[in-house]
């Protein structure tokens, strides 16, 4: 081939991506535009009904963490938003922690499983996305309300004798988010244990490590990426949740999700619901910049 | 050398399944493994070398027999309570650790003082000569420097014995070459134990103290290289190692009796009945046709080797052999096809085998 019809390739394909311009733009528009408007919207000021008015304001901002005393007018700490965050946050890592507790050991047998019954076992893994969130969460509400399965169950064993109240509580929004996001959790475990070379298990044992230490100090640190993945993609939704907390928090057991959502209902407080929704995505942004850090191939040296 | 042996199997049988679909991978083994020996398991692929060893290891427990170390029934202790240390054949170096934290795993986990292991893995790098290569990730390493971490790796903790499965396999022949040396002198060095799986005779006669001749999951032979390739006891052995000429006799009386009524006095005592008699063919002298005590063959074709030749003959009875010549600078000495000569043995070189 000619220098120059090489070189004519070469430039051919470098604008080639012109071609995607449309695509580009409409892409760029959809992902970024609703973000702006956000972000415009949090300096703003809340109209009387809803809406926002066009005048520069930071009091969304503020108002995140502070509120105005009705009497005085002086800032104070807004417990009630600083319950509602710590909760969000608190049933999100609690709900990543017992994820990835009960998905570890389930991903583990699944992929010790001969290949044939594997895909069975991954499939029956995927059922719950198969119904709408909407529906499984009301099941799950069928299960612990007071009148529900479990404690019917308890009651007619006879092992206790009045109801334990779950439902409307942290603990009822913690089980349905755990239930609703282990699938998450199990299937990056697995794509990284199936990877896991297992003549290491021997390798480890032949070199006097005890199970414990096997599993600490072998087969952790290398399903690594899977681990970092399966929490992300757990902890990132938990964070966000609306439904959930919603239909098993009974409308008191607010999270984020709901805080926000408050906002541009009732609340008639657009700017708020606005900043807390980038503040949201702020956080959810650093949470995926630390599992970018953390699962980068390591320099070395030498 | 103590009166204990270092490694011994005593009768270990293993089956894996049940029932009817069982396999045997070992029959009834039972060998006694020297200390500071260079063993050699050496047998085909499938014979059951690997399950052998990992007997040994404690990976696997016999379905019947013992496992003895220095004198000590160790058939129920867990691997990791189990002073042997493994170079597997693929290796199995921990991905996520850096070359020196391999070499340091095992004692690490002896709970040894950090101070200890340093200068261990240290002693360790400099006897494999990858001192330049201790902060290294092991996927950045050659095969060969792989090898020689695995090797590291494996004798840091000091086990009593090491073994290793076919830890050369996976190198190209001239780093292979290299490597057999470097376990030799590791071994000497070292004093260790070794336990050497191979499926490559030149590997096992070179590198061996004693081999031991697997076949069907059974030890068939066990002896010094120079024993397993001039005595081989069976025609397995015989025919796995080396190349070797088959001829049918009958004993009678302290001597073999070939066709062509030739006779040959054999140094064992051996029961009268028939019997298969082993030469090498660098052990078959071609002679004049009609020598006293030489048999009768023809020559069917010759190859040439350079050094030497290979000359295929067949006896009256039809049994073919090859005879191993020097070769002549021009040729003269060498037999036409279709020539009629003479065989003689050189004193000692017959084997009769059980079979
Ligand atoms: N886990 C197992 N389950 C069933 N059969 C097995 C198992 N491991 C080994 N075998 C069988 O036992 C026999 C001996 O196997 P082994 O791995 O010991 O052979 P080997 O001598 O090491 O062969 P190679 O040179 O190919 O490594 C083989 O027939 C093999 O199929
Ligand atoms: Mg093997």
């Amino acid at each position: 081939m000619s220098t120059s019809e090489n070189r004519q390739n070469t430039r051919a394909a470098r604008n080639a991506w012109l071609l995607s311009t449309p695509a580009l733009v409409i892409l760029t528009l959809a992902a970024t535009g609703p973000l702006m408007i956000m972000f415009v919207y949090s300096f703003l000021t809340p109209g009387k009904y809803g809406n926002v008015e066009w005048q520069f304001s930071t009091d969304a901002w503020r108002g995140i963490l502070f509120t105005r005393d009705i009497f005085d007018n002086t800032l104070k700490l807004a417990d009630a938003h600083l319950t509602i965050f710590w909760r969000s946050v608190k049933l999100s890592i609690l709900t990543t922690i017992f994820t990835f507790i009960v998905g570890f050991p389930t991903a583990w047998f699944i992929a010790m499983r001969p290949p044939a019954s594997r895909a069975l076992w991954l499939f029956l893994i995927t059922i719950p996305f198969w119904t709408n969130l909407l529906i499984r969460t009301f099941a799950i509400n069928q299960i612990i309300r007071n009148e529900g399965l479990l404690n019917t169950v308890l009651i007619k064993a006879g092992l206790i004798e009045t109801p334990i109240n779950i439902i409307y509580t942290d603990t009822a929004v913690f089980i349905g988010m755990t239930y609703v996001y282990l699938p998450l959790m199990v299937l990056p475990l697995f794509a990284a244990i199936d990877r896991f070379d297992l003549r290491l298990l021997e390798a480890g044992y032949d070199l006097y490590a005890s199970r414990w230490q096997v599993l600490r100090r072998i087969i952790l640190p290398i399903v690594r990426p899977g681990i970092v993945a399966g929490s992300i993609l757990v902890f990132i939704p938990s964070l966000g949740a609306y439904v959930t907390p919603r239909i098993l928090g009974g409308g008191r057991q607010m999270m984020i999700g709901n805080f926000i959502d408050l906002q541009f209902g009732q609340g008639r407080n657009w700017p708020l619901g606005a900043s807390l929704s980038v503040l949201l995505l702020v956080i959810v942004a650093l949470t995926l910049l630390v599992y970018v850090r953390v699962t980068a191939p390591e320099k070395t040296d030498g | 050398m103590t009166d204990t042996y270092a490694v011994e199997a005593r009768d270990a049988v293993k089956e894996f399944g049940q029932g009817a679909g069982a396999v045997r991978a070992l029959d009834t083994v039972s060998v006694a493994i020297r200390q500071g020996e260079f063993f050699t398991l050496l047998g085909p692929s499938g014979c059951g070398k690997t399950t052998l060893l990992r007997l040994i290891a404690g990976f696997d427990s016999p379905t019947s027999g013992t496992i003895l170390l220095d004198g000590q029934d160790i058939t129920d202790l867990p691997p990791n309570r189990r002073p042997v240390n493994t170079v597997f054949q693929s290796y199995a170096l921990f991905p996520h650790l850096s070359v020196a934290e391999n070499i340091g795993f095992g004692l690490e986990m002896l709970g040894r003082p950090k101070a200890e292991v340093e200068q261990r893995t240290a002693e360790m790098l400099a006897l494999v000569k990858l001192e330049a290569m201790a902060g290294r990730k092991t996927a950045q390493l050659s095969g060969g420097q792989q090898q020689r971490v695995a090797l590291a790796r494996a004798l840091a903790p000091k086990p009593k014995v090491l073994l290793l499965d076919e830890p050369l396999s996976a190198l190209d022949l001239k780093l292979r070459k290299e490597m057999q040396g470097e376990l030799k002198r590791l071994q000497l060095e070292t004093g260790i134990t070794f336990v050497f799986v191979t499926h490559d005779q030149e590997e096992a006669l070179t590198m061996s103290d004693r081999i031991g001749v697997m076949s069907g999951g059974r030890i068939l032979q066990i002896g010094s290289p120079r024993e397993i390739y001039a005595r081989p006891t069976n025609r397995f052995v015989a025919d796995f190692i080396g190349e070797t000429n088959f001829i049918p006799a009958r004993i009678r009386g302290g001597a073999a009796h070939l066709a062509g009524g030739v006779e040959l006095k054999i140094g064992q005592s051996r029961a009268d009945g028939a019997a298969t008699l082993a030469v090498r063919p660098e052990h078959l002298r071609l002679v004049p046709q009609g020598m006293a005590g030489a048999l009768s063959a023809t020559v069917s074709h010759s190859v040439y080797f350079g050094t030497d030749s290979h000359v295929h003959l067949k006896l009256l009875d039809g049994t073919e052999l090859v005879a191993r010549q020097q070769t002549d600078p021009d040729g003269a000495g060498e037999p036409k096809p279709g020539a009629v000569v003479g065989i003689s043995f050189a004193p000692g070189a017959v084997q009769v085998l059980e079979d």
